[in-house]
């Protein structure tokens, strides 16, 4: 019953043409909409916080659209076609991080900071060294990130556009460059919200119909939609009920997947471009309200994508998923295709490069505000720079991510995206996290204490990336003779950390060390800052007020 | 932060807000509620994370038709996180907002 789609999903699936203009409206809205709240765009404030008039509503809205990357919503939902459960255990990990966010990190780093992470962290440490510290970390959280996401367009273009050869999908991915740096410029971060809020409002809408669809073929029996996602795969099948198929081949992958759920819970309140977005609200209520939103719609969300992870191995099967250009990638829109044809695969593709285009735009504005906020304004120019000065240099190093990024995204073209996305969140987790909740919560820390936290985490964490099996010596794929790590020739092998994900040794450690780091330093500790400090994060006294126009 | 001028004796404006009453109760109710609540559903989703890597077993034991225990247990985690959501919301909502904004305006008007 399936052969249609396998047919034609080895070439392409979808009408070519109703995928490009339904992606074209998408980008004409929006435009227009980012070139209408963006008239008002005058200060730093505006650039980088949207005037901090947004509601918590829109704003949770707006962190959903961010958080809701191509990973989450093309990735996820193909890992639960391929790998059932397991697939299932990464979208528990990104939403249960939400909680460490509400109750330890939104409202108090509203309270206290302007624009950025190294606002808050500065506060009471020495303003260069931390600064200099928080925006390298947020810089390499923010690259790795945009990888993941240019990455994920390659795979998208040639499933959608039937664009095969390298070269096409590298100008579909400047173009995709292209138009974000167009976004962010015009927009600042009012324009950036808004489209995430449409990108947002749009991804649940398609994936809650979708939903309802494939449960209406299936008497809205969610045993049922399994019971015959286990007939697709075949032999053994049972297993995609079961945890272990990805990750429960050894004792290795076991620790492997403990370290990635440990990575995941604990790097999403350490995101710099979620973190930023807290910015974006008049006070800390707002904020609060805004990660109240934010769960409720990604929970809602990921639910939605167990039912089309699981509905996309019934209907569509493993099997076409792995041999579609794209491959695991592919799951959601080969299931759109299967259910609603050209129409609802070529809406579904439009909301997943809208998608990408969102993410991309906010990850963009939060490298340039720690660029031009941090490094430019408070370290080379320490502080002697007008607000305009600050905000062009920020222009202009949106230009240069954007190029960085296309670039970045051509040659990573093809990786496996959500490993990318899990390796963000490993360096946010333990290069950001551990110095942010020690200086909101533990008096004693100081600067040198943040430091070995900061550069302790983040250097450790490349380190072991780049000697792990991602990076090199995966055993060579039998058919093709390729090995599935990022340097794909078998005979290079340089790993001796033996995880792929390296959190569960990281993690403790950036933790470890802000407590090592404090205690060796003789610094003299600053009680009246941390007066301070304290009493503004939690009673919201002289923070940052709203624009008013 | 203008508002609140320094004082001239060693101790600021801020330390003797910190050091007040109202502010170490405000402070003890806030970590009350955030600290065992963090507690609680990180040991719950290690536990949830550690099920599912070591006890395969139960976790695949059939409730009823294709549904398992582990997937049950995973959309419980789905109900803690919307569950813990809302109790901390209602909380401060109900009990922290007003206290806070007293005491923020008691700060903002120099009454400390």
């Amino acid at each position: 019953m399936n052969g249609t789609v396998m047919a034609a999903a080895a070439t392409n699936v979808g009408n070519t043409w109703i995928n490009i203009g339904i992606f074209a409206a998408f980008v004409v809205v929006t435009l227009i909409v980012v070139f209408r709240v963006s008239r008002q765009n005058k200060s730093a404030a505006d650039f980088y916080a949207g005037g901090r008039n947004f509601t918590g509503t829109q704003n949770g809205t707006a962190i959903a659209g961010d958080y809701l990357s191509a990973a989450s919503f093309l990735g996820i939902a193909g890992a639960i076609a391929v790998n059932g459960y397991d697939g299932f255990l990464y979208s528990i990990g990104f939403l249960v991080a939400w909680l460490v966010a509400l109750l330890l990190v939104a409202e108090l780093l509203r309270n206290t900071g302007k624009f950025t992470m190294a606002d808050v962290l500065s506060f009471r440490l020495k303003q260069r060294p931390i600064r200099m510290a928080a925006a390298l970390s947020t810089l390499a959280v923010v690259f790795f990130y945009l990888l993941a996401q240019m990455a994920g367009a390659g795979g998208l273009v040639a499933l959608l556009l039937g664009i095969t050869d390298k070269g096409g999908q590298g100008l579909v991915i400047a173009v995709v460059g292209a138009l974000m740096i167009l976004y962010v410029l015009v927009g600042g971060m009012k324009g950036t919200t808004w489209v995430q809020i449409i990108k947002a409002t749009l991804l649940i809408l398609g994936a809650g119909a979708m939903t309802i669809w494939v449960l209406a073929r299936f008497g809205f029996n969610l045993s049922a939609v399994m019971q015959e996602a286990v007939n697709m795969a075949g032999e053994n099948g049972e297993a995609i009920l079961e945890p272990g198929l990805q990750y429960g081949a050894s004792a290795i992958s076991q620790l492997d997947f403990l370290s990635l759920a440990l990575a995941l819970v604990l790097g999403t309140a350490g995101l710099p471009h979620v973190l930023m977005r807290f910015y974006t609200v008049p006070s800390a209520k707002e904020a609060r309200k805004s990660v109240v939103v934010a769960i409720w719609l990604i929970g809602i969300f990921y639910l939605f994508t167990l039912v089309l992870g699981y509905g996309a191995g019934a209907l569509v099967g493993p099997e076409a998923i792995l041999a579609a250009p794209g491959g695991q990638n592919s799951a959601a829109p080969l299931l759109a295709f299967e259910l609603g044809g050209e129409i609802l695969l070529g809406i579904i593709a439009a909301v997943a490069f809208a998608t990408i285009l969102a993410v991309v735009a906010g990850l963009t504005i939060t490298a340039a505000a720690s660029f031009s906020h941090d490094i430019y304004a408070s370290i080379i120019k320490k502080g002697q720079v007008s607000p305009d000065g600050e905000v062009r240099v920020a222009r202009w190093t949106v230009v240069v991510i954007g190029i960085i990024a296309i670039i970045g995204g051509i040659f990573a073209n093809g990786q496996n995206i959500a490993f990318l996305v899990a390796l963000a969140f490993c360096v946010a987790a333990a290069a950001n996290l551990p110095t942010i909740i020690y200086s909101l919560f533990w008096k004693r820390f100081n600067t040198s204490g943040a430091l070995w936290s900061i550069y302790g985490g983040l250097i450790s964490t490349v380190v072991l990336i780049i000697f792990s099996p991602v990076v090199s010596g995966k055993p060579a794929d039998p058919v093709t003779g390729l090995s599935k790590s990022m340097i794909s020739n078998p005979d290079i092998d340089f790993h001796w950390f033996p995880l792929d994900n390296p959190g569960i040794v990281t993690i403790p450690l950036a933790f470890l060390l802000g407590i090592v780091g404090t205690y060796l330093s003789k610094e003299q500790s600053h009680p009246e800052k941390y007066a301070e400090m304290e009493v503004r994060s939690l009673t919201g006294a002289g923070a940052e007020k709203a624009v008013s126009h | 932060m203008s508002d609140v001028q320094a004082s001239g004796s060693a101790e600021t404006d801020y330390q003797r807000v910190e050091r007040s009453d109202e502010f170490q109760s405000l402070r003890k109710a806030f970590r009350n509620f955030v600290f065992p609540m963090t507690a609680l559903f990180l040991v719950w989703y290690l536990l949830y994370a550690l099920m599912s890597t070591y006890a395969h077993e139960f976790m695949s034991i059939r409730v009823a038709g294709t549904i398992t225990v582990g997937l049950i247990f995973g959309l419980l985690q789905f109900v803690s996180t919307f569950v813990i959501t809302t109790l901390y919301a209602r909380w401060a909502n109900d009990k922290f907002d007003a206290r806070a904004q007293a005491l923020r305006e008691e700060i903002e008007e120099g009454e400390l």
